[in-house]
């Protein structure tokens, strides 16, 4: 028998881990050169999910470039919104009353928990256990519905506004909220029962994705993502903002530096948030919920209801001598509540009235009077309030106010010059703002620092020597959010 | 068993289905046809951006989705709907596009939320203004993001809208 | 492996900004073009060349210490005063608690700088999105090119002459995908 040499010739792979894909927690792209089921080497791509929103935050006001950091992590939206009224307060130079600064507090927490879930969930799911995603789903809509308790949002809120926070919260929320803090602690035991000590789990998460503290700090990581390989770092022990000098609460510190570690930081994190709820809960302060200054935040809005939320109670009425006929309001209106003919003054059935002011919009000739507690009055009593001064006054002054209202956000407050960097700890990491401001309305520059964007780069070192399925296991712990990632 | 058809004959239950007891119904293949695939809707998983995450919240157990027969196929091959959750960038565009023309006949796309459907706030440079400029869209889902209610109806318009389509499963256009 | 609860306590040798802006001065004399503060944090505005040397010595130094490199990104100050780029760097030190920021000043008709990832490794991404943002190039870069837009794409978005809807030209790979649209819109359900 002849010996033959046969050469053999081994490729990488190159594999595509395309912006579709279900466990890449959104739009990342990874190209991964793999030797069997060996990692060589992993590229990141990212900005599939790239929007300009530092672009569009040049062109729009401080207050209009609010609405664009729910957008960011839009996950924990509470947080995104915090960090930017913080870094703007600081940059204006005003301070938010005691109670809003606790309001913000117990939200911002309430989102850490929910982020933490979501992270759980997506992490949990990807390496195989699906039953604690419905579970951490379940939680997570109880706190999706306290959201929508306080501010009528589920998701992107906007809640904290410039100067404290948009409205006062209810004694039914706090209750409702003190009755979650109870519950939780047995529920997170339920998610830890389900995989703290299971074998596939620990497989799966010790020992992968190593990194050393000083490697960590050296790469930028932040968060619980720093704090797994033991770096004491949490900048709400270290710069606090809001309330968090006020109550008491643990950090945990991993040791290990791999995804079990950074796994059980962000276990006990929500139990330390759970903590700071009932904490906030307890010692919340009366008071108002918006600075006084109103040369740099929004004046509450009671005063021009009349003219931009009618009620009921509102009464339409059209002006005889002023009514010209043109018919503008007849169509305008969705009810069918206006009569009368052409180039005659037209009437307004009251019965049919809906209150919804689209005739007020319609008409061009001034001849729409809202009378506020005029529902249900007869035409000669209407015509007499219409006639009187009061009621013309208040309407003119909150139409006047809803005018300087707007031209105020469009235009933006007058603001000092000179640049500023504030950072504040939301659930993925830091989130820091940089803004230059130029002195006028809109800031001249602004940068978003996003926990994402670093944690993204630092993938390719985590995967170093591991195999093709702990890719999916580092993408979960460096907790990643493409919208914030890439702005 | 034999049914002496002289004596009870044909019932029309709805209008178009006849059934004549127990148990031969007598309908048009369009309506079975149309009944079978409204029924198990399956999207392709294409979460991008703030839906995303409200349309998981529908996938799991609070408002279920499994009961209106929608599970999410991880492969457009094995899909036959693409739920367009979030905003399209153009450097995402190419990506949508493709995945779009993976899927097989007959298809139908939901624009979720205010970005898929035109761009949302985001009026910059590498946003596209609606996915609808390069994909042929059946349902718009407003809201940023909408509820988790409103994509269930959302997912009923397009029952709706499949109900009342005529020879969609044939060759014969 | 065990988790420790740390209540993080003050230790460390914190300065204030003017000190540290003092430091750096002593060391680099010419280099330091502006001291600045605003809200109690201060600014170093320094020229570009030997921006290297500055972080190291940043970094190694006992008593400073920064060891975080929390931001890196560009500023363009078209038409408001020259030079028209600024890069900031903004550095923290976990053990000593203070915070720094450095305003390397670049040029537009040069508008290339040192890259600082020698010294942290993380600068990597920031300065690829500074380069992809505003075309600044960082010499000694292990990998420069576009990050968040595609590879291909022509002209600097936040440049302050950048239109923020887009220029009229579009972006070849997106007048594909619609050419592409139309040509197979023949073949889509009339219903």
């Amino acid at each position: 028998m002849e010996q033959v040499e046969k050469i053999f010739e081994t490729r990488e792979l190159n594999v595509n881990m395309g912006p579709q894909h279900p466990a890449t927690h959104g739009v990342l792209r990874l190209v991964l050169d793999v030797d069997g089921e060996k990692i060589v080497k992993v590229t990141p791509y990212v900005g599939y999910l790239h929007r300009g929103m530092e672009k569009l935050g040049e062109s729009l006001s401080y207050f209009q470039a609010l609405p664009l950091t729910d957008r960011m992590d839009y996950v924990s939206a509470m947080s995104n919104n915090i960090g930017y009224v913080v870094a703007v307060e600081k940059l204006f130079g005003i301070e938010a009353p005691e109670r809003a600064k606790f309001i913000r507090t117990i939200v911002g927490e309430m989102s850490r928990i929910s982020n933490h879930l979501l992270w759980l969930a997506t992490h949990a799911l990807d390496i195989g256990a699906m039953t604690v995603f419905l579970y951490c789903f379940r939680e997570r809509e109880w706190i999706l519905e306290l959201f929508e308790m306080i501010c009528g949002a589920r998701l992107t809120v906007t809640y904290p506004r410039i100067g404290g926070v948009r409205n006062d919260i209810s004694q039914e929320f706090l209750d409702s909220l003190y009755k979650f803090t109870e519950e939780f602690p047995s529920r997170i035991l339920e998610y830890e029962t389900l995989i703290d000590q299971n074998r596939i789990w620990l497989q799966r998460t010790k020992g992968i994705g190593v990194i050393s503290a000083e490697e960590a700090i050296n790469w930028g990581l932040t968060g619980p993502t720093l704090r797994g390989s033991g770096v004491r770092y949490d900048i709400r022990k270290h710069i606090p903002y809001d309330a968090y000098d006020k109550v008491d609460f643990d950090v945990p510190i991993g040791t290990e530096g791999d995804t079990y570690d950074r796994y059980r930081c962000r276990m006990i994190e929500m139990r330390q948030s759970n903590n700071i709820l009932r904490q906030c809960i307890e010692i919340l302060p009366p008071g108002p919920v918006m600075a006084d200054a109103p040369k740099f935040t929004l004046q509450p809005k009671d005063i021009m209801m009349p003219v931009t939320h009618p009620t009921k109670e509102h009464a339409f009425f059209i002006e005889e001598k002023t009514c010209k006929g043109c018919g503008m309001c007849l169509r305008a209106c969705p009810a069918k509540a206006i009569f009368g003919e052409k180039k005659k003054p037209h009437k307004i059935k009251q019965e049919l009235c809906l209150s919804c002011a689209n005739c007020y919009v319609a008409c061009k000739f001034k001849a729409l009077k809202i009378i506020p507690g005029g529902k249900g009055l007869s035409d000669e009593k209407l015509a007499e309030m219409a006639a009187s001064a009061a009621i013309a006054e208040e309407i003119k002054k909150a139409t006047e106010l809803l005018v300087e209202q707007f031209t105020f956000i469009k235009k933006g407050p007058r603001v000092p010059e000179g640049e500023l960097y504030v950072a504040t700890e939301v659930p993925k990491g830091e989130l820091g703002f940089y803004f230059v401001s130029d002195g006028s309305g809109k800031p001249y520059r602004m940068r978003l620092r996003s926990p994402s964007f670093v944690h993204a780069s630092v993938l390719p070192r985590l995967c170093d020597g591991h195999l093709v399925a702990d890719v999916i296991a580092n993408i979960g712990t460096i907790d990643i959010v493409l919208g914030e990632c890439d702005r | 068993m034999v049914i002496d058809t002289s004596t009870v004959g044909l019932v029309e239950v709805e209008e178009g289905t006849k059934i004549l007891p127990p148990n031969v119904i007598i309908t048009t293949i369009d309506k079975v046809a149309n009944w079978s695939r409204l029924s198990s809707i399956w999207p392709v998983t294409f979460g991008l951006a703030c839906c995303a995450i409200e349309m998981m919240a529908v996938g799991a157990a609070h408002y279920d989705f499994d009961r209106f027969g929608v599970i999410f196929r991880a492969s457009p091959r094995q899909a036959d709907c693409m739920i367009v959750a979030g905003t399209v960038t153009k450097k995402m565009a190419p990506v949508v596009r493709r995945v779009y023309d993976q899927i097989p006949e007959p298809r139908y796309v939901i624009a979720m939320g205010s970005c898929a459907c035109t761009g949302g706030i985001f009026r910059t440079y590498n946003t596209v203004q609606g996915c609808d400029t390069f994909l042929p869209v059946d349902v718009y889902v407003p809201g940023c993001p909408p509820r988790p209610e409103t994509l269930l109806e959302a997912v009923m318009k397009l029952q709706e809208k499949m109900r009342k389509e005529t020879a969609r499963w044939s060759p014969w256009r | 492996m065990a988790i420790v609860m740390a209540k993080l306590s003050e230790s460390a040798i914190k300065k204030d900004p003017a000190q540290i802006a003092e430091k750096i001065k002593e060391k680099f004399p010419e280099d330091v073009v502006e001291i600045t503060n605003f809200r109690d944090q201060g600014s170093v505005i320094v020229k570009k060349d030997r921006i290297v040397n500055i972080c190291r010595y940043l970094h190694d130094e006992a008593d400073l210490r920064f060891d975080l490199l929390k931001d890196l990104c560009g500023v363009d100050y078209k038409g408001k005063k020259e030079p028209r780029f600024e890069v900031v760097y903004t550095l923290y030190s976990i053990r000593h608690r203070h915070m720094i920021r450095l305003r390397a000043q670049v040029h537009e008709n040069d508008p290339k700088i040192n890259s600082v990832t020698p010294v942290w490794i993380g600068a990597d991404w920031h300065e690829r999105e500074c380069f992809d943002m505003f075309g600044i190039i960082f010499s000694g870069h292990p990998d420069l090119r576009r990050i968040l837009l595609p590879e291909d794409w022509e002209g600097y978005p936040l440049r302050k002459d950048y239109p923020l809807a887009g220029p009229e030209k579009e972006w070849q790979g997106f007048v594909e995908v619609l050419e592409k649209a139309k040509e197979l819109k023949e073949f889509d359900w009339e219903g």
